[in-house]
């Protein structure tokens, strides 16, 4: 993918991305790097001028956001991810809005994966800590039954004891056949999670692999990972 | 007995009337509310809405007369009240269509909303005095009293009246059904909770498939509701002119205010913290202070806080207060 | 059209449009010069109002629906001002009245001061409330029987305390002084708040100040209006007395009369002009000053204004007392011009929303924009009438008088203004929001 805001000038650059079932793909790098741009990319928050983008083969490029959403992708922003005067149970509700079969399996699936959002079903989402409405934000999105979950940065400004928990999470959301593509700043931990990981510099590819050959890997280790 | 008198005064001149006008009140103030928290602006044209919703049942109910029908005991304007309601809604979905869209496509500042709420404010205005003209309209008929001020003299053989004014109960009654209603249908349907989610974050929601196309025309629905019926039943209690209903604009803002921009509870909590506020006020307390005070300490003066001509000072008195304390509201408004 | 050409052509059309006034008596136009020159008189005072506004809106995206309000007080300052003061009436209960004032603002200071010096909790606030309440009750017990002595004075003429008698040229800037301390008070309460709380609070004190001149009666007179305000200008009584003036007046072949009101609205014309030409030189400079610049900076961006370390809300209170100042002086200029006080005038419409209108219409941001804007609004506001009668004679032509349009169609012709103002303001901001000339 090659593209950039609006008609700014171009921030990614012949950007490849992929994610297959099952697995955790990870992009990681430093800042200014376009993690984040590579992920509004995917989900078409941007202009994507070359390349494309493709959800189990089809050519989802030009769709909206919206439409991507309906074609199963499931985004988390990075901030404002939930609706904070709605209780736990209304954000999932809301997350399966565009479904008119009944989703009370899929909410039991997500409390199963969540189980502290069952004991907070009532409580309003804004009331919860960071790392609870982070599990709201997740939550949500799985809520439509997505092929795929995308992360932008799930574990901004909450304490490492949390960010170990979440990851937890994740891995187990992964483990039930979900892809996941996860945009992250704490890149050690990160990898240590994923199957697949693109280190981007400057809007391209610079290093990809998997997570373990990553950590490996001396020329990422010295430029990003502090030896 | 004087204290007993003293109670009945209270209920009669200060419990019952602003018991009433804090209903219509919250009701006006809830839609202050709601189209603050979904279309985020303060809509200036409020008052000129409920106008055109009483200007428009007082017109459907004297056709109704006019046909011969009527509801017996209960004002004919409670049968017109859910054709007018339609009749402004759609007016205000058109109004919606013609001016406010074009700057929520344009992400235009809620400064500029607000500007063009005062321009459909005005030709609102023009419009309700082209159909009713400027005088003062009564439309209330059938039974005006639910408890004769004699009746329950005789009955309780006190000195003191107690009338209670069909009206009156009926705002009371209407307003709970439609509150009732109003948060049924927010925190229970799926459209109700999409306007929440609206309100609470506009870009997750659209994020979850929710159509903002619908929920703006749901809230000017629900608004229409909410403005006919607090305008019609303000009118059936007191009367309709065109600048009463301009100065509603005021208390109705400051309730919407007080109780917190944006959340719906505290709506009905200011309109009855202005109401209240503004009789007991403007109460004239002499007589009460004649029952329970002692000879020795009878006051000379009215004991009128202030005069009724002040009226519009209370309010805005507590919209400065409110500003300057806690501009968020009593109950966690959205933003300052 | 370039944007100089465009003025001109703007202000021909304006030219123009006085001219035929005065001219010829076709369909709308009257054909009388004394109407051409009072409509330019109102439009002349609505022009500075317009200024004042476009100060608030144009140069820092104040939004004040209050106008009306700075407007009534310079018309009390008028009154207060000029008129001579009434002896009997200050005797009767001057004294009272200035005492129970005094205790009110008393009463207000040491709850300020009680709430900075005092800490925070339960004492502060039982204080408070005793000093609010019990100064109330004080107040009111020395201030009512001074408003009750005073309207007792010869009420069908006086029955209030009357003015000091001063110049009432000198009215103008009390005016402004009048209207700068309610903005003061405002902008401190509304102000650094969301935008539209602004414009709700102005409302509000709009509301209340008239309220206060309409039933004040020992201030204003109230509902009972106060005539005969002092001129700036001669006497006409005067001038038809005056052979010179008869004569040159026959030499224009005006009877001595007519000469006379036209002579005396030429000199209004000419003072408010003078007033004009001030505020108009000030606000350009002020726009082309570093503060000017400033203002609009912030207009433009206000999270990085304030970033960049300026005091935005400081900024915003000075402009908004300068623009509502300079409403006060308008204020004090029309009712000066009317030569008496009517609070019943006093309608949203006319002073606030107007005003409004010809800001928009006029260009936002741009003092040329605001002065055309107030002239040609204010035509079509005057104007707006006789076209209405004009659209209902067109419409109903043919009907039944009795019918029920036709009825309402003649009664509405003075509602047109509403409706036509609304929706001029509505096509502006959406089809052309910069105005007929654009800020550069």
């Amino acid at each position: 993918m090659t593209g950039g805001y609006g008609r700014g000038p171009d921030i990614l650059h012949s950007c490849t991305i992929a994610v297959n079932p099952g697995e955790i793909a990870v992009i990681v790098g430093p800042n200014g790097a376009g993690k984040s741009t590579a992920m509004k990319a995917v989900f078409g928050m941007l202009n994507v001028r070359s390349g494309s983008v493709r959800l189990d083969g089809e050519d989802i490029t030009t769709l909206t956001p919206q439409e991507r959403v309906l074609k199963g992708m499931g985004f988390v922003p990075q901030v404002r991810n939930i609706f904070p005067s709605m209780t736990v149970e209304e954000n999932l509700e809301m997350g399966a809005f565009i479904r008119t079969d009944n989703f009370k399996d899929t909410m039991e699936q997500v409390y199963s994966l969540f189980p502290i959002l069952r004991d907070k079903r009532y409580q309003a989402a804004g009331e919860l800590s960071g790392g609870q409405r982070q599990q709201v934000a997740v939550g949500r999105a799985l809520m439509t039954q997505p092929r795929v979950l995308l992360l932008d940065e799930p574990t901004a400004g909450v304490s490492p004891v949390v960010m170990d928990e979440l990851f937890d999470r994740i891995i187990e959301v992964s483990r039930t056949g979900m892809p996941i593509l996860m945009v992250e700043q704490n890149a050690k931990q990160a990898l240590e999670i994923a199957d697949r990981a693109y280190v981007l510099v400057q809007g391209a590819n610079a290093h990809t692999g998997t997570g373990q050959e990553m950590l490996n890997d001396p020329v990422v280790r010295r430029s990003f990972l502090g030896g | 007995m004087d204290f007993l008198n003293a109670l009945v005064m209270l209920t009669n001149f200060i419990i019952i009337p602003a018991t009433t006008y804090g209903a219509q009140l919250a009701l006006g103030a809830l839609g202050v509310t709601l189209i603050y928290s979904i279309l985020r602006f303060s809509n200036f044209a409020h008052g000129d809405t409920m106008a055109l919703g009483t200007v428009v049942t007082i017109g459907i109910t004297a056709l109704f007369q006019s046909w011969g029908i009527t509801l017996g005991p209960l004002p004919t304007a409670l049968l017109a009240l859910p054709f007018a309601i339609i009749v402004t809604s759609l007016v205000m979905i058109g109004t919606d269509q013609v001016v406010y869209k074009f700057y929520r496509a344009k992400k235009a500042a809620p400064i500029v909303f607000v500007m063009a709420s005062l321009g459909v404010m005005f030709m609102t205005n023009g419009v309700i005095r082209f159909l009713a003209g400027v005088k003062d309209i009564n439309f209330t008929d059938g039974e005006r009293f639910l408890i004769q001020a004699r009746a329950f003299k005789e009955w309780s053989g006190l000195d003191q009246p107690l009338a209670l004014r069909t009206t009156q109960a009926l705002t009371v009654v209407v307003a709970v059904i439609v509150v009732a209603w109003l948060f049924w249908f927010l925190n229970r349907t799926r459209t109700g909770k999409s306007m929440r989610a609206y309100s609470d974050n506009e870009d997750l929601a659209l994020l979850s498939g929710i159509n903002p196309n619908r929920v703006v025309m749901v809230t000017w629905l629900i608004v229409g509701i909410l403005t006919t019926t607090a305008g019609v039943l303000y009118g059936l209690d007191k009367s309709y002119s065109p600048f009463t209903y301009f100065q509603l604009l005021l208390p109705t803002f400051a309730a919407a205010i007080v109780g917190g921009l944006g959340s719906p509870l505290g709506a009905i909590a200011g309109g009855f913290v202005v109401a209240y506020s503004e009789v007991v006020v403007t109460y004239v307390w002499r007589a009460v202070a004649g029952y329970v005070l002692p000879d020795s300490l009878q006051p000379e003066g009215l004991l009128q806080l202030l005069s009724t001509d002040y009226k519009i000072a209370v309010s805005f008195t507590i919209l400065v207060i409110v500003l300057l304390f806690k501009p968020t509201g009593i109950f966690k408004g959205q933003s300052v | 059209m370039s944007q100089s050409n465009r003025v001109i052509f703007y202000f021909a059309l304006v030219a123009i449009l006085f001219l035929l006034e005065g001219l010829t008596n076709f369909w709308i136009f009257t054909g009388s010069w004394d109407t051409s020159v009072s409509i330019l008189n109102m439009a002349l005072v609505s022009a500075v109002m317009a200024l004042g506004v476009n100060l608030q809106w144009g140069y820092a995206g104040l939004f004040n629906v209050g106008i009306m309000g700075f407007t009534a007080l310079g018309g009390l300052a008028v009154v207060i001002t000029s008129m001579q003061p009434v002896g009997e009436a200050w005797e009767a209960g001057g004294a009272r009245v200035l005492a129970g004032l005094l205790i009110g603002a008393l009463t207000i200071g040491l709850t300020i001061m009680l709430r900075t010096k005092l800490p925070k909790g339960n004492a502060r606030a039982v204080f408070t409330i005793v000093v609010l309440v019990g100064g109330f009750f004080i107040y009111r017990s020395v201030f009512d029987p001074g408003v009750e002595a005073i309207e007792a004075v010869n009420p069908s003429v006086a029955g209030y305390l009357g003015g000091l008698g001063l110049p009432v040229l000198l009215s103008w800037p009390v005016g402004g002084l009048l209207a700068a301390g309610a903005a003061w008070i405002i902008g401190k309460t509304a102000l650094g708040l969301r935008s539209d709380y602004l414009a709700i609070a102005t409302l509000g004190i709009a509301e209340i100040i008239v309220a206060v001149i309409k039933n004040e009666g020992w201030l204003s007179r109230g509902a009972k209006n106060v005539n005969g305000l002092p001129r700036p200008v001669p006497n006409p009584v005067d001038l038809q007395a005056d052979p010179a003036f008869i004569e040159a007046a026959a030499n224009f072949g005006l009877g001595p009369v007519e000469a006379s009101t036209l002579y005396i609205k030429l000199g209004y014309a000419l003072l408010f002009t003078a007033v004009l030409v001030i505020v108009l030189i000030l606000a350009q400079l002020a726009r082309h000053s570093p503060w000017g610049r400033m203002m609009r900076a912030i207009r433009d961006n206000e999270t990085a204004a304030r970033a960049m370390g300026k005091n935005v809300t400081a900024r915003h209170l000075q402009i908004f007392i300068l623009g509502s100042a300079i409403c006060g002086i308008a204020g004090a200029m029309m009712t000066t011009l009317d030569g008496q006080l009517v609070p019943t005038t006093y309608n949203p419409l006319r002073f606030t929303f107007l005003i409004w209108v010809m800001v928009i219409v006029g260009g936002s941001g741009n003092n040329i924009g605001s002065l055309l804007g107030a002239f040609l609004i204010w035509w079509l506001y005057v104007k707006v009438e006789p076209m209405g009668q004009w659209l209902a004679q067109i419409s109903t032509a043919g009907l039944d008088p009795n019918n029920w349009f036709a009825v309402r169609m003649t009664d509405a012709a003075p509602h047109m203004r509403l409706f036509t103002m609304g929706l001029i303001l509505l096509l502006v901001l959406r089809f052309n929001p910069r105005g007929l000339v654009p800020e550069k």
